[in-house]
């Protein structure tokens, strides 16, 4: 019943999708019917560009989400354990918190050129933030007596930190790891589109360019499934970690 | 009244401890003023008054979570400077790791003194069973009543053996029921290891029923009003709390503590 219920909208949204195309409400050239976005699927998979564009975003964008999560732990627990650390980051913070980081794709060009590195950096600076305010925010907010249990049994604030900070802020920080899953995946694709030679946001800029709007939908559609599988795989790692909450 | 002054006769000895605090945005607050109070060994000794005065800072100080600014505190293990295991503490929302299960919290707190392995699997069983918690080893804090929390954390505390337990209103968040009980079984616990206990408070009745001696506090700047020796937690009366001269003493104590609250009242009604 609970998995009906959520294929059910899904597959009503590709029905009309099918429908309203073959009965010609909406033009082809706008949106291709549902089965032709497939068939140019089956291409792009036989072909291999799918997966040899694939093979290229995917790796260098968790380079920048892997180095964002460490950073960010990092500056965020820093923060949150430091007030001259906080003064001397916070205004930094602050800054780069609401600007579009894809504003920055054209500086990142001149800096690492199109090759992996820019991308890579332009994941990074937008995963950076979510994790660094989750981490600060959710480390600030432990309740001192946690610690100060800790403490009385003997703990060294070292230890303390590990055992008690982090898995009480956990649930915060799994939040903010959550929402860089989130820009880890725009970013990808809008630095490709700008400036790339492969990967999949390269793809669908010149397949578009081409006129093969079947095939740039496919790839459209590997992107958002990518998306939704690493965000409902990110959701059942976070329940299993924090099932001891209620 | 047992002597306070040699050395092996030690639980705590406060001296002169004057803390001051600055709210943001407001004037500096004394919390407490210039309080000198000696607990000997092995006696329970509750801190007594209304909120606001101060007993749950006194107890941190005691606990070295907070620095003594003015004064000193001393143990049978020396001058108090920070937190220490000889220190045990529990608080009133109970301070358990809610990402560790029952067994795994007292775990935690047995690998800190060293203690791993079936050794110290056996020392946390005997607790978790003194507290009457068989069975409820592997639940997470969140599964559990807030009386059995507190048990947890009383578990904890006392598995790793420390020689003075201190007690932030630890049952402060129970339902009456629960917290009568609780008080029983803390009294059972405590007659059987005779450990130093400082007992935060603002429950009149729970002081003269557990302790030894109490120190009745006044509202802001804290000080110690009067301290008065009891004896009602040595009988072995199941009708204690129906005993005239319980009744009386709580009556009497209740008097002390009610002019301090009226006195509170009054100074605000002044401010």
């Amino acid at each position: 019943m609970r998995v009906a219920s959520r294929i059910l909208p899904v597959l009503l949204v590709l029905l009309l999708w099918e429908g309203s195309t073959r009965l010609g409400f909406v033009s082809r050239a706008a949106l291709p019917p549902f089965t032709v976005v497939m068939q140019a699927l089956a291409g792009l998979v036989a072909d291999g560009s799918l997966w040899a564009n694939a093979a290229k975003s995917v790796p260098r964008s968790l380079v920048g989400f892997a180095a964002a999560l460490v950073v960010g732990t990092l500056l965020g627990g820093g923060m949150a354990l430091s007030r001259p650390f906080r003064t001397l980051v916070n205004p930094l913070v602050q800054v780069l918190y609401p600007l579009p980081k894809s504003a920055l794709i054209p500086l990142l060009l001149v800096w690492f050129g199109l090759g992996d590195t820019s991308k890579s950096v332009l994941v990074f600076l937008g995963c950076l933030l979510p994790v660094v305010l989750s981490t600060f925010n959710g480390i600030a907010g432990v309740n001192e007596v946690l610690v100060w249990s800790a403490r009385s049994m003997g703990a060294s604030r070292a230890a303390v930190l590990w055992d008690v900070l982090l898995p009480a802020a956990s649930p915060q920080i799994l939040t903010g790891v959550r929402t860089a899953i989130a820009f880890m995946f725009l970013l990808m694709v809008s630095s490709e589109l700008v400036i790339a030679t492969n990967g999949l946001g390269y793809m669908i800029g010149a397949l578009g360019d081409r006129g093969a709007y079947p095939a740039m939908f496919a790839v459209i559609l590997v992107v958002s499934a990518l998306g939704f599988a690493a965000d409902a795989g990110f959701q059942a790692m976070s329940a299993h970690w924090l099932r001891w909450r209620e | 009244m047992p002597e306070a002054g040699s050395r092996e006769a030690i639980g705590v000895e406060i001296s002169r401890v004057t803390h001051r605090y600055a709210p943001r945005n407001g004037a500096q607050v004394t919390a407490l003023a210039n309080i000198s109070l000696g607990i000997p060994r092995n006696q329970f000794h509750a801190l007594l008054g209304p909120s606001g005065c101060g007993k749950s800072t006194l107890l941190y100080l005691i606990g070295g979570f907070i620095p003594v600014q003015e004064g000193e505190i001393r143990t049978a293990s020396g001058l108090v400077r920070g937190p220490g295991p000889e220190r045990g503490i529990v608080f009133q929302n109970f301070a358990l790791f809610p990402w560790k299960t029952v067994k795994a919290n007292v775990l935690y707190a047995l690998a800190q003194r060293g203690s791993r392995g079936s050794e110290a699997d056996q020392r946390a069983q005997h607790f978790i069973d003194m507290v009457h918690l068989t069975g409820f080893e592997g639940s997470y804090p969140a599964q559990l009543s807030g009386g059995m929390q507190q048990r947890a954390a009383i578990a904890r505390t006392l598995a790793t053996d420390p020689d003075i337990l201190l007690m932030d209103e630890p049952f402060g968040a129970l339902d009456a029921q629960t917290r009568r009980i609780m008080q029983e079984e803390l009294l059972g616990i405590w007659r059987a290891s005779r450990k130093t206990v400082v007992f935060v408070t603002h429950d009149v009745a729970e002081a003269v029923y557990l302790a030894d001696s109490i120190s009745v506090m006044s509202a802001r700047p804290g000080r110690i009003q009067q301290r008065i020796e009891t004896d009602f937690n040595n009988r072995n009366d199941p009708g204690i709390l129906r005993n005239p001269e319980f009744v009386d003493t709580v009556e009497h104590v209740w008097e002390l503590v009610r002019a301090e609250v009226d006195a509170t009242k009054a100074g605000r009604a002044a401010a």
